[in-house]
């Protein structure tokens, strides 16, 4: 074959394949085995959630973002709730924001095990999947038991959360959370001085802290390379400010790093949730604001009284306007920064519902991470970014 | 390898957010920054609102990330709004973040479906995909992006979504096709109406007339 004939090689990654860990096509073109550039195809999972959302109410929208990051759902739903709740100007009760944070980091270790165990499988190990997926099957239940569905829950609400949660489940939590530290060391001691996992992790993937900024990085992707930068300490939203808990940041920013700062956050969320459960034994109270106006009242209450009869029948069908004006709220999900851009008109519906979902900002970034790399660090890297795609596609 | 910093540690990024009056003293600061290429700025939730002109996004972006006392340097979103009763229909937001000053920013600027916007890609390379998100959702355009291509719909989709005017149930559907062996596309068909209930009570100021209202005006 003559020089000139010699020209790169173009393959397909995807939309069906095992580590593209959804839906994701990336089209690749190969020099030998260097990939030489990326074009990401998304929008294979692309359901016009944001089009859906301004043709609901607000209360009708929420259940939307539980399917937006699959794995984390009561995160995406926190951050829809803040900002309608900043457009309300309604303040909700300790009890709410502790079980609010109680299940957040539930959603943060879901997802955390799920990334940590699935990237240790496409770089080769196959038991930390079934070990981690074991104690996420024990966060479901604990989903369940507060909302009764296992992912879609629909339990965080403007105004607070949906039901109270009985004192065994508080209970069995806080246990939970006892025991998790062993689960968590035994995947530790597979992976963590693993010379496979080490030899396809440490140094790949490397994001110098000023691209992972203006790439738009956020959450664990600029902790990786050495900014302390978590919303849940800088810009501190619920009772996060009362808790203690640490963030570990890195060094590399390479998948590595990344990797032991997922193990670390997984310890620190336990201890959180340590914390949420032994207030909660304490706090005893509402877990939804006392406007009517905002919170259904209590099927007991709507049976019996006129007044909660008329707000449960109005909130369910006209829902409550929200005042004209325009909010952005952002919450610290496990894979970054998760927001909503909302704009209401004063109406019973949202305007504009924008979702910034931080895997869409990771994923775009692929090009400039893959470049000049070689073809099977491509999803040990895809894996290291923690992409889901309901929330890439919306 | 992780360092496990405690909560102490964490300055400089560890400071509460900015209070109204620290982002008024910043706006000040970005109205006197920028001169007449900043167009308005108001606070409201909390949150700093600017608003320039199209054409002199990059100056404003550019500023936003490189002047000292702003140090917008996080890129946070891009987005499209659509107001289509305005002659210039299009809101496209920019948000940004400032991690060394803990405070977020939201810049404005106004489109229409024809002339372009500059793209913030020279400035932030993340603008990359919010812009083709923007441009395929929307249909605003941004010149100098190098590859404003439709990003979310299905390959060879016509029309822009997310615009007002775009039915929620669209124009076309799929369906797999036994005989032809191939998925197909056709025009929707809907077994019951699309069901878009007004629940707007219309006692508290709707501003249309109820159905059966206009009888009471007309004459005899």
């Amino acid at each position: 074959m003559a020089e000139a004939d010699i020209r790169n090689f173009t393959i397909n990654f995807g939309p069906q394949h095992p580590a593209a860990h959804g839906v994701l096509r990336l089209v690749l073109e190969l020099d030998g085995e260097v990939v030489e550039r990326v074009d990401p195809h998304i929008g294979l999972l692309h359901r016009g959630t944001e089009k859906l959302i301004e043709t609901k109410t607000y209360l009708q929208a929420m259940p939307y973002f539980d399917r937006l990051d699959y794995v984390a759902p009561m995160n995406q739903e926190h951050a829809f709730c803040l900002a309608t709740e900043r457009l309300l100007g309604v303040e909700i009760p300790i009890r709410a924001q502790l079980i609010r944070v109680l299940y957040c980091e539930i959603g943060r270790i879901l997802s955390h095990l799920l990334n940590v165990t699935t990237q240790a499988m496409d770089v080769g190990a196959l038991t930390p999947p079934l070990w981690g997926f074991e104690e996420r099957e024990k966060l479901m239940v604990f989903y369940e038991r507060a909302s009764g569905s296992r992912m879609h829950a629909a339990y965080f609400r403007p105004g607070g959360v949906h039901q109270d949660l009985p004192p065994q489940l508080i209970d069995d939590i806080d246990h939970w959370c006892t025991g998790f530290y062993k689960a968590l060391k035994d995947i530790d001691d597979l992976l963590t001085e693993n010379r496979i996992f080490k030899q396809r992790n440490v140094d790949i993937g490397v994001v110098p802290l000023s691209e992972a900024w203006e790439w738009g990085f956020s959450g664990v992707m600029v902790r990786g390379s050495g900014a302390a930068w978590d919303l849940r300490k800088s810009q501190p939203y619920e009772c996060y400010a009362d808790l203690d808990f640490d963030i570990p940041i890195g060094k590399n920013g390479d998948n590595y790093d990344r990797y032991l700062i997922r193990m670390e956050e997984m310890r620190q969320s336990a201890r959180i949730m340590q914390q949420c459960c032994a207030r909660l034994r304490v706090e005893k109270g509402r877990i939804a604001t006392s406007d009517g106006k905002v919170a259904p009242p209590k099927r007991a209450e709507m049976k019996r009284s006129m007044e909660g009869l008329i707000h449960h029948f109005k909130l369910y069908t006209e829902g409550y306007r929200v005042p004209e004006g325009e909010v952005y709220a952002a919450v610290e999900a496990p894979k970054g920064e998760f927001g909503v851009y909302l704009v209401s008109d004063g109406t019973n519906k949202p305007y504009r519902c924008k979702i910034r979902a931080p895997g869409f900002a990771h994923l775009q970034a692929m090009d400039h991470l893959c470049r000049g790399s070689m073809l099977a660090d491509v999803s040990a890297i895809l894996g290291s970014i923690d992409i889901v795609f309901g929330e890439v596609d919306r | 390898m992780t360092a496990v910093t405690d909560a102490s540690n964490v300055s400089p990024h560890d400071v509460q957010p900015a209070p109204t009056g620290a982002l008024q003293a910043l706006a000040a600061h970005i109205a006197a920054g920028l001169g007449p290429k900043l167009g308005s700025s108001s606070i409201a939730f909390g949150e700093l609102t600017l608003k320039a002109e199209a054409a002199d996004i990059i100056d404003v972006l550019t500023f936003l990330r490189d002047d000292p006392g702003c140090r917008f340097v996080s890129f946070v979103d891009i987005c499209g709004v659509d107001w289509p009763a305005r002659e210039k229909r299009f809101d496209v937001v920019y948000h940004l973040l400032s991690p060394y000053k803990n405070t977020r920013v939201r810049v404005k600027v106004e489109a229409d479906d024809v002339t372009p916007v500059p793209s913030a890609t020279p400035v932030f390379p993340g603008a990359l995909w919010f812009e083709r998100e923007a441009y395929d959702l929307y249909g605003v355009l941004f010149s100098g992006h190098p590859d404003l291509r439709r990003l979310l719909t299905d390959y060879g989709f016509e029309g822009h979504p997310l615009r007002k005017d775009f039915p929620t149930t669209g124009f076309v559907e799929v369906r797999w096709d036994d005989e032809a062996k191939r998925v197909v596309y056709e025009p929707v068909r809907l077994n019951q109406e699309f069901r878009n209930f007004d629940f707007l009570s219309p006692w508290e100021g709707t501003d249309y007339v109820l159905p059966g209202d206009e009888k009471a005006k007309q004459p005899q």
